[in-house]
């Protein structure tokens, strides 16, 4: 590497080398959780933000109305769980729900106007707006929780930090499955070339004799179905209420601009910026901790318009 | 700046009924002014005549209202209609606005309120405001088409955010009140008809300057880079400066109808801001249509009456799904607005018209 790649990561990577040392000797307890919390909430916005990136990258379709699929597949969770008793069934339930919904709306609206990309985003602003408004006149203001088996619920023992809610290592390990899956099933099976081929030239996989519509649909069915499981693995965390929509949304969009559109990693990386960035803001300077995340997307707009791992569209 | 190369530059040829920007300043004016026909006359008198017959709520709730938002929504129409540029930012940039008013001028907090007089205030607003436009387009220009809408929407939800938890400027969730309109000589702006009064003046004055602007060289390069900029680039235009400077004059109009709504409000939280309120505004314009000026304005009237009258149609809490629907319906089956769904009727009469008329002959 020249000396010019080195310059950023020094000016970046010595503060938090400093912060980190003056933190762990200050309350190594306190930061530790604060790390431990950061990485948990990057695993949520990870399992959000991926199924955001992988509709973009193959149908340049922004879709805005993610965050009401994630509110949406937690509703439908918590019915579930509600009924039968199983949390496991409840996850699978909200990611069912949430990719039906995504099917629906690639079949029924997003199929009838094909590289319209503004049109298209503005449907989902609308839908965004419309779909809140029936859950809220379904569901109601009221806040929902989850009743997680009891084999993740309570704390773990670990050193240094000591007790820590079994639950978010729990979502920490399942975000880190569910990314190997994803890498596994983009990587090595058939319809995972096919949409990795769509994502760097549509064109090219229709004339290939691949039909199209169909990667499209599973596609979105993905994304949208991985919005409705993080509902309601993020649900059980914290807890379901309007609202909700927008303020994943707003992480979504924040991840996959800082990380790139379109690209898994991308999102991996920029789920774990935001995630530490949000909590470490939290933990040693509340009153700003939005201005970090902003500056971070700042930072990478200034460096890399295209996001840290984006290609030119 | 690149933005005054547009004066000096050669002739260019534009798609569409742009007089050729060659034409001196005088010229283009003169041009404009033939342009003006009885229709425009007709709904000047309207409007001005309006208060007249209107009651006091339909002045001011109605009227003031839909003007004061239908020039926020202009500032969008000449981002994204001439620019290419959807920046959902317009709602946070006239919120900024807004709250300069309040900090510089005078509010319920005494604390934070330096209560300068109103029109240092005021001009110090609208300055700080397209400060703050200019550089949200700086950083956004760097992103193209899809992109942008999401930057801005980042940025401004950001805003919130900060607006939220920030007590030591922005005095948190409260934010401030009593932030009215001023009292100069005998006129109260207080007042329903002269405050309808001061925001037609303003909306009139901002669609003057977007239908102004839009023929004047800068408005045509504008397009230019809207509809290719890669050739634009080409022909020695400066594609990024072109951009910005219309991201600061959209902040303009976006600031003043900022301070004509905090005063119409006469308060000012983080909720005036939040991403309901950009996406209003986003709603405002994409309704009347984005490829007029017009429809800025046309957009507002209509959502300002759904928005008071949704209660006798529908639950009054149900007025989201109405204006989300109402949103969708559009963006599906006219993208162009209003203003598109009117044009398509009046080809189709006119088309009709013409047969008949041969059929008669």
């Amino acid at each position: 590497m020249t000396r010019k790649q080195w310059l950023p990561w020094l000016l970046l990577g010595g503060p938090i080398a400093v912060f980190t040392v003056w933190a762990l000797a200050d309350n190594s307890r306190l930061y530790l959780v604060t790390l431990l919390n950061g990485l948990t909430l990057a695993s949520l916005y990870f399992i959000v933000a991926s199924g955001f990136t992988l509709v973009f990258g193959l149908m340049r379709n922004v879709n805005l109305a993610h965050g009401s699929l994630y509110l949406f597949g937690a509703y439908v969770g918590w019915m579930v769980g509600e009924h039968t008793g199983s949390w496991v069934l409840a996850v699978l339930a909200g990611f069912g729900s949430a990719a039906l919904v995504g099917l629906l709306l690639q079949l029924l609206v997003f199929r009838h106007m094909p590289g319209e990309d503004l049109r298209q985003t503005l449907v989902t602003i609308g839908l965004a707006i419309v779909l809140a408004d029936l859950m809220l006149w379904i569901w109601g203001a009221e806040i929902y929780t989850f009743d997680p088996p009891p084999w993740i619920y309570g704390s773990t023992e670990l050193p240094v930090v000591e007790k820590f809610p079994t639950y978010r290592l729990v979502v920490l390990l399942g975000a880190i499955v569910i990314g190997c899956g994803l890498w596994g099933f983009l990587n090595r099976t058939r319809v995972g070339m096919m949409i990795r081929a769509g994502v760097d030239d549509r064109g090219m996989l229709a004339a290939a004799g691949v039909n199209v519509q169909l990667v499209f649909a599973v596609t979105f069915a993905i994304g949208a179905g991985m919005a409705g499981l993080a509902g309601v693995v993020g649900g059980t965390a914290l807890s379901v209420s309007p609202g909700e929509d927008t303020r994943y949304l707003l992480a979504s969009l924040v991840v996959v601009i800082v990380g790139g559109m379109g690209s898994v990693v991308g999102a991996a990386i920029g789920a774990l910026l935001i995630g530490l960035a949000e909590q470490f803001g939290q933990a040693y300077a509340p009153t700003y901790s939005v201005v970090f995340t902003f500056v971070i997307m700042v930072l990478a707009l200034a460096f890399k318009p295209r996001g840290i791992m984006g290609k030119p569209a | 700046m690149n933005t005054s190369a547009g004066a000096g530059a050669r002739p260019l040829r534009v798609v569409g009924t742009v007089p050729t920007p060659s034409a001196g300043a005088p010229t283009r004016l003169r041009s404009a002014l033939r342009s003006i026909g009885v229709r425009h006359i007709v709904v000047l008198l309207a409007v001005l005549l309006y208060p007249v017959v209107a009651t006091p709520f339909f002045t001011y709730q109605i009227g003031a209202q839909a003007l004061a938002l239908g020039l926020i929504a202009l500032s969008l129409t000449l981002l994204g209609g001439y620019g290419g540029m959807v920046s959902l930012a317009q709602m946070t940039v006239a919120g900024i606005a807004g709250y300069m008013v309040a900090i510089f001028g005078s509010s319920s907090v005494a604390t934070i309120s330096l209560g300068w007089p109103w029109w240092l205030a005021v001009v110090l607003a609208i300055g700080i405001a397209t400060v703050v436009a200019t550089l949200i387009g700086w950083l956004s220009v760097r992103t193209e088409g899809i992109y942008t809408i999401m930057i801005t929407l980042a940025i401004g939800v950001a805003f919130f955010y900060l607006a939220q938890q920030n007590y030591a400027l922005f005095n948190g969730f409260q934010g401030f009140n009593k932030v009215v309109a001023p009292t100069v000589g005998e006129i109260d702006f207080r007042e329903p008809v002269p405050f309808y009064g001061l925001t037609l003046a303003c909306s009139l004055a901002g669609y003057g300057l977007v239908q102004y602007l839009v023929r004047a060289p800068f408005g045509v390069a504008l397009q230019g880079i809207r509809d290719n900029p890669r050739r634009m680039n080409a022909l020695g235009y400066h594609v990024t400066a072109h951009r910005v400077a219309a991201y600061a004059l959209a902040g303009l109009l976006a600031a003043v109808g900022g301070v004509l709504m905090v005063w119409y409000n006469g308060r000012i939280s983080p909720g005036s801001a939040n991403t309901g309120a950009m996406i209003n505004i986003l709603i405002i314009a994409v309704l009347g249509g984005m490829k007029r000026p017009l429809g800025a304005f046309i957009g507002a009237i209509v959502f300002v009456l759904l928005q008071n009258f949704a209660i006798d149609l529908v639950d009054r809490e149900r007025f989201n799904l109405v204006i989300g629907g109402v949103f969708l319906a559009i963006v599906l089956f006219s993208p162009d607005g209003l203003l598109g769904l009117w044009a398509k009727l009046r080809s189709r009469l006119q088309q009709s018209r013409h047969s008949n008329q041969r059929r008669r002959q």
